[in-house]
């Protein structure tokens, strides 16, 4: 911090195209990311375009790529951070403007998967839950579907396959759904057929990006491919499938 | 370029405007019927600020207490709002509450449990039993995530997300349309609906210190005055006593009441309990503008701590304790304060928090005095009176947002003919938006924030007096007549959509001063200096748009009926732990 300034190097443009353009701006004590961004937007540049709301880590909508981490802009500090601090959109997605992208993928998947493979619960459902039996569930409910790990997802970042596979995020939504002690669907089909999870070569990338610490790697995706393995990649299994049809 | 080019047409049965608990809640009824349903929120679905409510829904479900239930609950919001409630919707709410929490969870959502696995519930400020279902300290993302899931499993609903509404259409004094535009784009929507549900939130953004984000402008209020519908209690602006003070960074972001309601203490900078001197029986558990007041007078009186605050400590419960049932804040000031809670105590002062007044709404179908015209949630009124129970405000959007989306359909499916909307007043809307990038010697609009929340803060804050609050109506009138000058295109151009919104701002500032200015007593969240007493009579104050300004009116408040007076008899007390005979231990020191 030179004389209580901060340099940052912030992504601006339209539709991919743009320049990385540098600001000078006053440091406060305890600064984030975001503070400064929303410091430009209100006194040098009032068009800047970012996405935010709670600014306390809650909402999941300041997701970024900070100094080429992503991260979330509202906990990130500036102290913690190299100079100039470098601002960019999230990349695995289309840009739209500055630091938004568009994210529209997310609802649409959530959405499909919500009309295919939704919370079903059993018809005889009492509704007496333990602690124990939804603790596993709550870890995946503290999702705030903020993308960074879609963002991180090589799956998605480098390969592209938007189509195939619904990434970590979907797959902690889809853990929620299967480990709902009154819920009474079966996903794993539809998982390895539309969700593509075999996709997933389980390089933990999302996990570390996960400002929730959700293990989304080993308690979410594991557990699910594990399942998936065995109804269809098992031997006996597929045997069995094949002489009485239908799910074994 | 060519109209056509500039805005989309949509049709639509019934269209919410807003996403958080109460539209989505709203938006599922109305969906139920079958009718095709709009929804339009300014953020990506899911990141309304419901998200940010920690504590939990309150709903006398009796699991925790099995001796509450609604009339208890009626009695103790009654208290809470000082009696300025309308009690038909205080009624309706205590009633439907349970089922409201039932229904989520039925769709899916995680709450804690009892022993015997059912929904444990909390206690909570001027709630007289443990009261609220909950799950841990992020019971608005589970509910949003909820509502969101459930919206989403229907066919005829269209989400509309990043897109802001700025004018509502009429045919008559009939509901026809809207006109809004795509953040991301700048195109303008245009929506032809007979029914549109507003559920927009409060208006936090007027003020410096709030818990509120950008969001809430308070645009539902100005879109329902504009439309020819009435506000009530304007004045009524509830300061959470607690909101976080230092680092800078943080100022005003809430700190959860459930830190209060799992044994938090309050304490100076002297180490004194000061609630003991303000609300000896229910100390920190008091109701929130006597609690907020407290802090602040401590505060002022110079009792407050370094950076302005006062303590707020839990360190004397079992740390997993703490870790288990208030995560979140664990994590917030371990992160932000560098504080950790289980140790050391946090520093805390009151933030603008919730708006108790609002549109005024039938409180069977929620719908305005303009047909077809509803609102929902904290945008509405009636539920709160001149003080809002914390985790009433969930409750309330479910109860409420279930009502309107049912009043909209009802509404929708009776009518006999379909409203036209006016192209030209299509077209005014659209050109008044669009004027700000045409000023040649306007200002920033970023700057007219800043002064109209310097002014709301330091003239109509927690304590009022009448020649600071007509210095800050002088202000706002200054900052209306200002010229605001708009740089860049349409596209995702926040200072533009600031523009807009400070419209909406600077006619809800207004509103609250006028009405803060006419009430001459001091109740609930709003305290006189000159006026210290509380009224005998109890009214409610009305305001509505007659050509272009505000006119106000008084109205005795709706007498409770006498079988329901009986109910109000014994006033609110921590009824869970008399019966349990610790009262002793939770005071002592």
């Amino acid at each position: 911090m030179k004389n209580g300034e901060v340099t940052f190097l912030v992504f601006r443009g339209e539709r991919e195209k743009g320049i990385f353009k540098e600001y000078k701006i006053p440091y406060q004590e305890g600064m984030v990311v975001l503070d400064g961004i929303l410091y430009i937007q209100s006194k040098l540049d009032g068009d800047m375009a970012v996405r935010w709301n709670c600014k306390a880590a809650k909402c999941g909508s300041c997701a970024a790529e900070i100094n080429g981490k992503p991260s979330l802009m509202c906990k990130t500090k500036v102290k913690d951070l190299e100079q100039p601090i470098k601002v960019e959109p999230m990349r695995a997605y289309p840009h739209i403007k500055d630091l938004v992208s568009d994210t529209s993928w997310n609802m649409k998947t959530r959405r499909n998967m919500i009309q295919k493979i939704g919370f079903s619960p059993k018809k005889d459902a009492n509704w007496r839950m333990k602690d124990q039996d939804i603790e596993k569930g709550r870890e995946f409910r503290a999702c705030i579907e903020c993308g960074l790990c879609l963002d991180t997802c090589h799956v998605l970042r480098e390969h592209k396959l938007f189509e195939k596979f619904i990434g970590p995020a979907y797959l902690t939504f889809a853990a929620y759904l299967e480990t709902h002690p009154m819920d009474s669907a079966n996903r794993l089909k539809w998982l390895k057929e539309e969700g593509g999870i075999m996709y997933c070569n389980i390089t933990k990338c999302c996990t570390e990006a996960c400002p929730e610490e959700i293990h989304i790697t080993d308690n979410a995706i594991i557990p699910l491919k594990e399942r998936v393995a065995d109804e269809f990649f098992d031997p006996i299994r597929m045997i069995a499938r094949k002489i009485f049809g239908g799910k074994s | 370029m060519s109209a056509n080019d500039r805005y989309e047409i949509h049709q639509v049965d019934i269209l919410v405007v807003g996403a958080g608990g109460a539209g989505l809640r709203a938006a599922i009824e109305a969906a139920k019927s079958g009718l095709k349903v709009g929804v339009v929120c300014k953020s990506l679905l899911g990141k309304a600020h419901t998200v940010m409510a920690e504590g939990g829904i309150a709903a006398a479900l009796g699991n925790t207490d099995p001796e509450d239930n609604w009339k208890e609950h009626f009695r103790d919001t009654m208290y809470g709002g000082k009696f300025l409630n309308d009690w038909r919707f205080a009624l309706k709410h205590a009633q439907l509450a349970p089922e409201c929490v039932l229904e989520l969870q039925e769709w899916g959502a995680l709450f804690d449990r009892t022993e015997d696995g059912r929904i444990l519930q909390r206690a909570f400020g001027g709630h007289s039993w443990r009261r609220l279902a909950h799950v841990g300290d992020r019971t608005g993302l589970e509910m949003i995530r909820t509502l969101q899931d459930k919206l989403l499993s229907f066919k005829n609903v269209d989400v509309f997300q990043e897109a802001t509404i700025i004018h509502i259409l009429k045919d008559g004094n009939s509901v026809s349309g809207a006109v809004g535009y795509w953040r991301e784009t700048g195109r303008f929507l245009i929506f032809k609906t007979p029914a549109i549900i507003l559920a927009t939130g409060g208006m936090g953004k007027i003020y410096e210190v709030t818990s509120n984000s950008w969001e809430y402008t308070g645009s539902g209020y100005a879109l329902a005055l504009f439309a020819g519908a009435e506000l009530r209690d304007m004045e009524f602006t509830q300061f959470h006593p607690t909101g976080m003070v230092w680092p800078p960074s943080v100022k005003g972001i809430l700190v959860t009441e459930a830190v209060r309601g799992e044994g938090g203490r309050l304490y100076n900078s002297k180490k004194e309990r000061f609630m003991q001197k303000y609300d000896p029986v229910r100390l920190e558990l008091s109701t929130r503008d006597l609690v907020a007041r407290s802090i602040y007078t401590e505060i002022k009186e110079g009792r407050g701590t370094e950076h302005g605050g006062v303590y707020l400590d839990v360190s004397h419960l079992p740390a997993e304790v703490v870790k288990k049932k208030l995560p979140g804040m664990y994590k917030q000031f371990l992160q932000f304060a560098g504080i950790d809670i289980t140790k050391e105590p946090m520093e805390v002062a009151p933030t603008m928090h919730y708006t108790m007044g609002g549109v005024v709404v039938d409180p069977e179908t929620q719908m305005t005095r303009v047909q077809g015209l509803f609102a929902a949630g904290e945008v509405a009124s009636g539920l709160h009176g001149a003080n809002r129970l914390g985790g009433n405000s969930l409750s309330d959007l479910l109860v409420f947002g279930k009502l309107a989306g049912k009043g909209a359909a009802e509404y929708v499916s009776s009518l006999k003919k379909e409203p036209k909307i006016d192209k030209g007043e299509v077209d005014f809307a659209i050109k008044d938006s669009l004027k700000y990038f045409e000023e040649k010697d306007g200002v920033s609009p970023y700057d007219i924030h800043d002064e109209l929340k310097k002014t709301m803060q330091n003239l109509v804050g927690i304590f009022r007096e009448e020649k600071d609050m007509k210095k800050a109506l002088e202000k706002i009138y200054e900052l209306k007549e200002k010229k605001i000058r708009v740089n860049g295109n349409v596209m995702f151009n926040p200072a533009w959509h600031l523009a807009i919104d400070l419209k909406f701002m600077l006619l809800c500032a207004e509103c609250v001063t006028i009405s803060a200015l006419e009430r001459k007593d001091s109740v609930g969240a709003h305290s006189r200096l000159d006026y210290p007493n509380e009224s005998k009579e109890k009214y409610n104050q009305f305001i509505e748009l007659k050509n272009g300004s505000i006119q106000l009116r008084k109205e005795p408040t709706l007498e409770v009926p006498d079988e329901l007076k009986a109910l109000l008899k014994v006033p609110p007390s921590r009824k869970w732990e008399e019966r349990n005979g610790n009262k002793k231990n939770e005071k002592g020191e």
